[in-house]
């Protein structure tokens, strides 16, 4: 299983800085919340700590936030994007959105975009070409040249056609906001 | 070439490139990446000329890699934790018997309660065995080490053991280099053994020794590790003449030159233990580090070198020996053994069973060493709430039923009743 956090790493590292992606520390069984980590810098990384202050959160399944808050640490600068084809406010996201800085938190269909390109609703790439749409620390360009690291041709090329909408529906948003 | 990678697979890549011959492993979490990652490149001829033996237990893994290593192969093996302690009857005889194999020990926890996760308990456990261990930082040295390993233990006919924390760096993805298979080959003789079992030339392996020779055996197992202090920093600059890179030693110094407290770590720690003390240094506190990557041979006289000008040395350490306190502090009181007003040692275990290591705590106990030291052991991060509750409890109730359950209780993570 290629986690979304290996992806963005390799991502990082193909525009030639550091990356670090880790698995989460907590017990994994499947159906059980799982977190994964990612630290992208210009220098080595040598923190290993889990992060606790994160710059960026994606939520892959918003059904979590009735279990865990997942919003602890997340910096007042920081960006949320969370994989839903409701809005902010149908999830109850608004004050949340609003402790944020204008337009960096979203909500993006990418388990309806990787259903419609790719066939099955996993969101990974959809979410990383969300993401890099949303915060510009990653271009497209290496987000999907690591998809099409991570996965056979065919499967590549739809991870990435899902990756690309998911870019361009979030960069549309960002300009519209 | 750089790559953007898991651990485990940049170290079996590594592996890989010091052309085993013999590789038998049996899975355990957190080492099985590598082996699986071995095998796949067995199977795909990347790895040539090798044979991936299957096994049935860690027992049996050990020992395949001891009969292949007599009869002359390069042979390499990987586990963790309680699979650890499955083969430590064969890690007594590999050593034993000189056999020059290679082995990752993903560190893990050992049970009860079982735990997946990782701390140093299971390399602390077999650290007296007469392998040579030798403490990974990060992935790339995790690399690294097994193409040291390999010369080290062939130069000495020693086995050597390389730990790699669990998780942290096994399941971490980041960058390494991974060396070219020319560079590997100028680095890395093939293996000329000292024994071997070769029909033509019919010898035993494996006498029984009486009191009349048995000390001198292991005198000489002994020295041997003595000579690999000096062979491991030789070969750790050869390495970075050829790769460019400082991977490995005895141990290394981070702003410790003028330091009046000095952190002593092993393992993938000393990257957030690097972190906290930039901080500190900041804030103009005289703080330093000294990684040790060799716990076996003990560079006594070169740690000593580093420590002797500090006040105070506090000692992280992901091990708890019960009833005793750290080992590692206890070796590094030694390495202080009858020097002249030696500097303070003070002994923290943390990250037992997977706890992280967090900058936070690390500020929290290295401000205490400075301005109130203490004496024992301190344990990093410890829940005096649930500890305090328990002891009370087994005080007034004889039947108090077991201790794991009772605390994942108190923490709400046992559907159970609570007790009293």
């Amino acid at each position: 299983m290629v986690t979304a956090a290996e992806m963005l790493a390799v991502a990082a590292f193909l525009e030639g800085r550091h990356a670090q992606a880790f698995p989460s520390f907590g017990s994994e069984r499947t159906g059980a919340p799982v977190v994964s980590f990612c630290r992208i810098d210009d220098k080595e990384i040598r923190l290993r700590e889990p992060i606790l202050e994160p710059d960026a959160l994606i939520v892959q399944d918003p059904t979590l936030f009735k279990v865990i808050d997942v919003f602890q640490g997340l910096k007042p600068s920081g960006y949320l994007l969370v994989n839903s084809n409701r809005s902010l406010a149908e999830l109850h996201l608004e004050t949340i959105a609003r402790q944020l800085p204008a337009g960096h938190a979203l909500t993006v269909p990418a388990s309806e975009l990787a259903l419609r390109h790719v066939g099955r609703p996993l969101p990974n790439a959809a979410l990383l070409g969300a993401f890099a749409g949303l915060t510009r620390i990653v271009g497209l360009q290496a987000v999907n040249a690591a998809i099409g690291d991570a996965f056979a041709k065919n499967i590549a090329a739809a991870n990435i056609a899902a990756a690309t909408a998911a870019h361009d529906a979030v960069a549309a948003a960002a300009a519209a906001a | 070439m750089l790559k953007q990678i898991e651990g485990s697979r940049a170290m079996a890549e590594a592996i890989g490139l010091c052309r085993p011959e013999v590789i038998c492993a049996y899975p355990i979490t957190p080492q099985t990446h590598i082996v699986e990652g071995l095998g796949e490149m067995v199977r795909t001829g990347e790895i040539s000329k090798c044979e991936f033996i299957n096994v049935e237990s860690e027992f049996a893994a050990l020992s395949v890699a001891i009969g292949a290593s007599a009869a002359g192969a390069r042979a390499y093996t990987a586990t963790a934790s309680q699979g650890l302690l499955y083969m430590a009857e064969a890690v007594y005889n590999a050593s034993g018997l000189g056999l020059p194999i290679v082995m990752t020990l993903g560190n893990r926890a050992i049970g009860a309660p079982i735990n997946i996760w990782n701390d140093h308990s299971d390399a602390m456990a077999v650290c007296d065995s007469g392998w040579m261990q030798l403490f990974a930082e990060t992935n790339q040295e995790a690399a690294d080490l097994h193409i040291q390993a390999f010369r080290l233990a062939e130069e000495l006919s020693m086995p050597v053991m390389v730990c790699v924390d669990g998780f942290i760096l096994t399941h971490a993805v980041e960058r390494v280099d991974i060396p070219e298979q020319a560079e590997v080959d100028a680095y890395l003789p093939p293996y000329e053994p000292v024994q071997v079992l070769d029909p033509k030339h019919p010898i035993s392996i494996g006498a029984m020794v009486g009191p009349e020779a048995f000390t001198e055996v292991r005198y000489l197992q002994h020295y041997k590790q003595t000579l690999a202090l000096r062979l491991i920093p030789e070969f750790a600059v050869e390495f970075k003449a050829r790769f460019g890179r400082d991977s490995g030693g005895l141990l290394r110094s981070y702003r410790a030159e003028d330091a009046e407290l000095i952190v002593v770590a092993m393992g993938s720690v000393n990257g957030t233990i690097k972190e906290t003390i930039d901080e500190m240094r900041a804030d103009g506190v005289p703080v330093g580090l000294v990684t040790l990557v060799s716990f076996r041979p003990f560079p006594t006289a070169a740690l000593r070198e580093q420590l002797v000008r500090a006040r105070n040395v506090v000692v992280i350490e992901k091990s708890l020996a019960v009833g005793m306190g750290g080992p590692l502090a206890n070796n590094v009181d030694l390495a202080l053994r009858n020097v002249a007003s030696a500097p303070q040692v003070h002994s923290v275990i943390a990250g037992l069973g997977g706890r992280p290591i967090t900058r936070a705590a690390l500020h929290r106990a290295l401000r205490q060493a400075l301005v109130q030291p203490w004496e024992g052991s301190h344990f990093l991060d410890l829940n005096e709430k649930i500890v305090a509750k328990e002891l009370h409890y087994v005080r007034k109730v004889r039947r108090s039923g077991p201790t794991a359950e009772n605390l994942l209780r108190r923490l709400g993570q046992a559907a159970e009743k609570s007790p009293v």
